[in-house]
Formats: structure tokens, C-alpha cells, sequence
């Protein structure tokens, strides 16, 4: 318990510097990752976050220790080459993209794997540093390591708000983007250059292996709770700020755990509850709302019964037996029952012993389905030149969703029409 | 002898996994290979701890029900909850690895696998895990024959159900008109996909079974034109590798499956420049009327 109250009063030093450190590269790798998600290519940040290992390494032999700036130099030039690989396959063979990515992120991963057994087995004295780089431990970042990743973090974010309206347009329109002008091929490389930054900036705190999910995830999860980029952008910045946290405070309490598994289970979750539950987008919400919508055309089925039943003689107020209703539609019984309640919840009909009639709100409700119907399938008929006999169909379904803008809009392009095109009268209730 | 047993060994993976590996990469599902090799990670830890040794058949079920789970959250993400493919391909299974690795570190002390051998395998010491008869006659290594059986099933399930493993690659449409049903198939190569992983896991490691999957199927395609010729070379450049890449590595004293994954990268890097020398080859691809169909 000390120990959390400890790590988030952020009265030492060293705690601020790696809880500001991970956020703030967790948030800016997040930020990229929206529009490598956007233009599908979370597959190509999973090739450069393995791939940037044998630079790392090379870096590694080279400098004889661990050299942090030079480690940067050498997995930039590694990442970069390897998406230049893959795209050059891909252009120059029928290797397909799927393919090509898996060859290049294993054959880089051995080499990487290669040179890493090579420095373990000739006993450099500081290899141990190296382990970090695979699962990541962000209480590694320490003194001017977070200096050097927090200056990659902001030239990242800043490059993104100063390119911001183009990589808009070319993530969700390129062709159009291409008639405007545009550099498409050169927003792309500085696209590819900002991915390959965005993998180096986390690879002390996440690891390599994992990386791509610090990129894809929060990314993957921001989309589904706006269609707004700005909002996706400002929303994935913060889910990936909070893994960034999570990963840090896991680095204090257990500090032999490695924190980049951890910082991609917290993104991983908000992910999936995003998934699943975000408003609109999310499951579980599409499940309720699909609910919510057989419901109300079950309900508006029978008023309509109603209506039908009570037409040829204009009488609607008459009462009838369950079954006599369900002869004039073929539906689930149980289905038509609770319909039927929730008909009478909301005062539509009234049940008098076994058989059920209309009140008065019902009968204007059942009427103006019934308008809605037949006022759609004039509209098929006159502007969709849709023979007569082909429109029912697609009334029934659309009846149950045209709103009362629509039903006015409706009604003034039609010139306000008393009959359908089977003849039978358009109800219009003063 | 040893270096026998662990060139057989590296030849058994590389030819089980490739020979599967054709299909998901004319199936353009390279990359579900790879997220399930990932995604096998904690169901070998979980059944680790259950069973409390490296018993290989609760390994095995465990994993490979992993493996199956991870196939269907993809599906399930991609079609139903509508993220769109590469995203939920990639958000599932850095999640169960991330949580493979989770529970590697926490029950450290309790399971016998370490995180080096997440990356690359102990291919080296297949040969002192041998087995030995009660009378002591040293029959070989234990994983030899692991592998060996896993090839054989491989083997007579591409032989029995070429027809049905091929068109369901090329044709989805043809094949379920033909009642054959695609998702059955998708669910069985996945399943014997995810069994391979758990098989090599102990030689190969998690991450660079994708190279035997993808690569010696890559490279075949490169340099043929039919389904069957590609099977059959994909079995030589997998025996190939096996044995130059333990060469390398025995030379310079580093991981042997890193090695076997360069020596990959160095016979495609030549195929490629082969054919792209050979206008010929370039562009054609493997089409569906050379298998035989019979209807």
C-alpha cells in the first residue's frame, strides 16, 4: 500500500522521470498508430518492431556498450530497411504483401537473434542492458535516456500536427488527395519514417516483441468511440498514455517483471471493452440496438393488423382474439405475445377479457405506419420507377424507420397524394 | 551424432511447418499463422502449470486449444464486432502473448521454459533430452519422435484431402458450391497449424516458427508454377536450411534457429534475384485449373 502511495505522489525524481517517459512515448506511438491503422497497415508496425532488433544489436557490437543514441541510429536504419524490403517484394514479385511482411520480420527477428546469442556468448560485460530491449522495462529509462526518447516523442507529435490535414486526406481518400496535389508517395515515406521513430521511442520501455501493439491498439480501440480523426487522435494519445502508466507503476512495484507485456495487456483491455462497448460502434450496443429495433417492428406490425383488419369497413375500434389477429401475419407467437404488453404499457391498445382493440393514440399510431408505408412505396413508384408490385417489400422494412423530418419531406415531394399505387387511401388523421 | 540429431530436428520442423505453411500462404494467411504462433504462448504456460511437467499431450491440447480460441477471437473481432482485419489480427495476439510472457515471469520459478526460449528455441539441447528403453538402449531424442509423428500426420492429411485443402485455397466460391465446407477446412489447417507451433515451440520458439511456416512455402512459389511442385520443394528448401543454418551456426557459436531464419533470408534473397531475372516466372502465379477437379 506505502509503495502506491509512494509511486503516484511522485515525490522522487527518478519516479517522474519514467512515469512522464513511458506516457509520453506510449501516447506519441499512439498518436502514429492512428493513421497506420487508418490506412490498414497495423500488420507493417508488427514487421518493424521485430525488425529493428539486429540494429539494436549491431549498435550494440559496435559501440561495445550501451550506447543509447547510437542503439537509436542503428534500429531506425534496420526498421527502414525493412519496410523498404517488403515493399520492394511485394512491387517486384507475386510474393503477396501478407507473405513478404512475414518473411522479413522473421529473417530480421534471426539475424537479430544472431548477433544477440553472438554478444551473450562472448561475454560482453554490460549485456545484460540488452535484455530490456526484448520485453521492455521502463525503469530502465533513466537520466538522459528519457531526455533523447521525449525529444523522438515530441518531434513525433509535432510532425503529425503539422501534416495533419494531409495524412487526413490521404488515410481516408488518396485518390482524391492525388487530384488535390498532394505528395502521396512522400506522405507515405514520411508516414513509413514516422512508424520506424515511433517503434525506437518505445523500445526501452515496451521491447521489441510488443511493440507494434503499442502502435495498432490504442489506435484500433480510439476508433470505435468517435468517427471524428481529431477526437481518434486525442482519444488513442490518452489510451496509450494511460498503458504507458500502467506499464511504469508495474516497473516500480516489480521491477524484474518486464513492463512492455503489461503495458499492452492495459491497452489490450481497453481495447476490447471498446470493442465491445463503445456507444454506437460496439457490440454489444449494435446487439441492443438491433434488439431495440425488432422490438419496435413487432409492435408496429400489429398496430398495423389493426389497421388492415378495421380498413374495409373503416371501423378501427374493434376488438379481436389473439388468434384472429395472428392469421393476418406469420410471426412467433411468444414474440407476438409480449408485443401485445408492451403494446398495452404503452396505452396503444386495451385489452377487454380475451380480445384486445385500440385506443385512440393506437389507432392514430397504426395509421400512421400504415401512412408510412404507403407513402414509401408511392415514392418507389414515381421516383425510383419501381413497378407497383415490387414495393412492398422494401416498405415493410422501411416503414419502421422513416422519422417525422423524413414523413414531411415525404409528403411535400409527393404533393400531399390520397392514394398508393394498389389505389388504397393514404390515412391522414386531423 | 549430435549435430545429426539437431539437423533432423531442424529438418522435421522445417518441413512440417512448411508443408502447412503452403496453404495459408496461398490462402494469403500468413499473417494468422504468425499471430497464432504468438498466441500459443499462454495456453503452453497455463498447461504447464496444470500438469506440472512437460507432459507433451496436455501441452499439446492445451495449446492447440489457444491456437483455436485465437483463429476464432480473429474471425469473431473481424466479422462481428467489424475491426477491421489487420487491426484485430494484431490486437489479439500481441494480447495473448503479452500475457504468455505474464505468466512466464510470474510462475518463473514453477515452469521450465525462460524467455530465451520464447525467442529462439533450445534446438542444442534436443539431443540430451533422449529416450532411453528399460533395458538402456538409447533409442534417440524424445522431441525426434514428436516430430516425427507430427510429420507423418501432416503428410497423410495433405495426401487424403489435397482436393479439398486446394480448393478451398483458390476457389472458396467453387468449393462450398461443391459442398465442401471452407470454414471447416480454415478450422482444421489452423488447428494442425497451432499443434505444429506447440510441437516446435521447445526447438524453435515462438517467433521464428513463422519462418519455417512462411518462408519455405515463400520461396517455393517464387520459383514454380504448380501447387504440387511447390509442396515438393518447399520440403527441399526446408531440409536445405535445417542443415546450413545449423553449419553457420555451429561456426560462429550463436542460436541455431536464428541461423536456420537467415539461411531463409539468404535462399529467398537468391531465388528472388533469380527470378526476377527470369521475365518468365515473374509474374505467374499459381492458378486453379491445374488441379484436377473432378465433379
Amino acid at each position: 500500500m506505502q509503495a502506491i502511495i509512494d509511486f503516484f505522489s511522485f515525490s522522487d525524481p527518478n519516479i517522474r522521470y519514467v512515469v512522464l517517459g513511458s506516457m509520453l512515448l506510449a501516447a506519441s506511438s499512439a498518436i502514429v498508430g492512428v493513421f497506420i491503422v487508418l490506412k490498414k497497415k497495423a500488420l507493417i508496425g508488427d514487421a518493424v518492431s521485430h525488425s529493428v532488433l539486429p540494429g539494436i544489436c549491431a549498435a550494440f557490437l559496435f559501440a561495445g556498450n550501451k550506447n543509447i543514441p547510437l542503439m537509436i541510429v542503428g534500429a531506425f536504419i534496420s526498421g527502414w530497411l525493412a519496410i523498404i524490403i517488403i515493399d520492394f517484394i511485394t512491387h517486384n514479385s507475386k510474393i503477396k504483401k501478407d507473405a513478404a511482411i512475414s518473411i522479413i520480420l522473421t529473417v530480421f527477428f534471426g539475424l537479430g537473434v544472431v548477433m544477440l546469442t553472438y554478444i551473450q556468448h562472448n561475454g560482453y560485460a554490460s549485456q545484460s542492458g540488452l535484455e530490456s530491449f526484448i520485453f521492455g522495462n521502463a525503469a530502465a529509462l533513466i537520466g538522459n535516456d528519457v531526455i533523447v526518447f521525449s525529444i523522438i516523442a515530441i518531434i513525433l507529435v509535432i510532425t503529425v500536427i503539422i501534416f495533419f490535414k494531409e495524412f487526413e486526406l490521404t488515410a481516408f481518400d488518396e485518390p482524391y488527395a492525388k487530384t488535390l496535389g498532394l505528395p502521396v508517395s512522400r506522405l507515405e515515406l514520411l508516414l513509413t519514417t514516422l512508424t520506424v521513430l515511433a517503434v525506437v521511442t518505445g523500445i526501452t520501455a515496451v521491447g521489441v516483441v510488443l511493440m507494434a501493439a503499442m502502435l495498432i491498439t490504442p489506435a484500433a480501440a480510439a476508433r470505435f468511440w468517435s468517427d471524428n480523426i481529431k477526437k481518434i487522435v486525442i482519444i488513442s494519445a490518452c489510451f496509450g498514455a494511460f498503458s504507458g502508466l500502467a506499464g511504469a507503476f508495474i516497473s516500480y512495484m516489480a521491477p524484474a517483471m518486464p513492463t512492455g507485456p503489461w503495458m499492452v495487456v492495459a491497452s489490450s483491455c481497453i481495447a476490447f471493452f471498446s470493442f465491445f462497448f463503445a456507444p454506437k460502434r460496439g457490440s454489444v450496443f449494435l446487439w441492443w440496438h438491433k434488439r431495440q429495433h425488432i422490438k419496435i417492428t413487432d409492435e408496429e406490425n400489429i398496430l398495423k393488423i389493426f389497421y388492415q383488419i378495421g380498413e374495409p369497413s373503416g371501423y378501427f375500434e374493434g376488438e379481436y382474439s389473439v388468434s384472429k389477429l395472428m392469421e393476418k401475419r406469420t410471426v412467433n407467437q411468444d414474440r407476438f405475445k409480449l408485443a401485445l404488453k408492451r403494446l398495452k404499457s404503452k396505452d396503444l391498445i386495451k385489452r377487454v377479457g380475451e380480445n384486445w382493440h385500440l385506443t385512440k393514440n393506437g389507432m392514430k399510431e397504426s395509421a400512421r405506419i400504415v401512412r408510412l408505408h404507403r407513402l414509401w412505396e408511392l415514392y418507389l413508384t414515381k421516383y425510383m420507377q419501381m413497378p407497383a408490385h415490387k414495393v412492398h417489400e422494401n416498405a415493410e422494412m422501411i416503414e419502421h424507420i422513416l422519422t417525422p423530418e423524413l414523413e414531411k419531406e415525404l409528403e411535400v415531394q409527393l404533393g400531399f397524394p390520397d392514394r398508393d399505387p394498389h389505389e388504397s387511401i393514404i390515412p391522414r388523421f386531423k | 551424432m549430435i549435430s545429426f540429431w539437431i539437423i533432423l530436428t531442424g529438418a522435421l520442423v522445417a518441413v512440417s511447418a512448411g508443408l502447412l505453411g503452403c496453404f495459408l500462404v496461398l490462402r494469403r494467411m500468413s499473417m494468422v499463422g504468425d499471430a497464432i504462433s504468438h498466441a500459443v504462448l499462454p495456453g503452453i504456460v497455463i498447461a504447464f502449470l496444470i500438469s506440472g511437467n512437460r507432459e507433451p499431450l496436455t501441452i499439446l491440447i492445451g495449446a492447440s486449444i489457444l491456437g483455436l480460441i485465437t483463429t476464432f477471437i480473429i474471425e469473431y473481432l473481424h466479422k462481428k464486432a467489424k475491426v477491421q482485419g489487420d487491426a484485430a489480427i494484431g490486437v489479439t495476439y500481441t494480447f495473448l502473448f503479452a500475457v504468455g510472457v505474464i505468466l512466464l515471469s510470474l510462475f518463473a520459478g514453477q515452469v521450465d521454459i525462460d524467455q530465451d526460449c520464447v525467442l529462439y528455441g533450445e534446438i542444442a539441447y534436443v539431443p540430451i533430452d533422449t529416450l532411453i528403453t528399460a533395458s538402456g538402449i538409447n533409442l534417440g531424442p524424445r522431441p525426434i519422435y514428436l516430430l516425427g509423428s507430427l510429420l507423418i500426420i501432416i503428410v497423410l492429411f495433405i495426401l487424403f484431402f489435397y482436393k479439398q485443402l486446394s480448393l478451398t485455397a483458390f476457389d472458396p466460391g467453387f468449393a462450398s458450391a461443391i459442398g465442401i465446407s471452407t470454414v471447416l477446412w480454415h478450422y482444421l489447417l489452423m488447428g494442425l497449424v497451432s499443434i505444429t507451433t506447440v510441437v516446435s515451440f521447445q526447438s524453435v520458439g515462438a517467433i521464428l516458427i513463422i519462418n519455417f511456416l512462411i518462408g519455405p512455402p515463400s520461396i517455393a512459389y517464387l520459383i514454380t508454377r504448380s501447387l504440387k511442385r511447390m509442396l515438393l520443394y518447399t520440403v527441399i528448401i526446408g531440409i536445405l536450411i535445417a542443415f546450413f543454418g545449423y553449419q553457420i551456426a555451429a561456426y560462429l557459436d550463436v542460436s541455431v534457429a536464428g541461423c536456420m531464419a537467415v539461411t531463409t533470408g539468404i535462399i529467398f534473397a537468391a531465388c528472388f534475384i533469380y527470378t526476377s531475372y527470369n521475365a518468365k516466372m515473374k509474374k505467374k502465379d499459381i492458378i486453379m485449373n491445374q488441379i484436377p477437379v473432378e465433379v
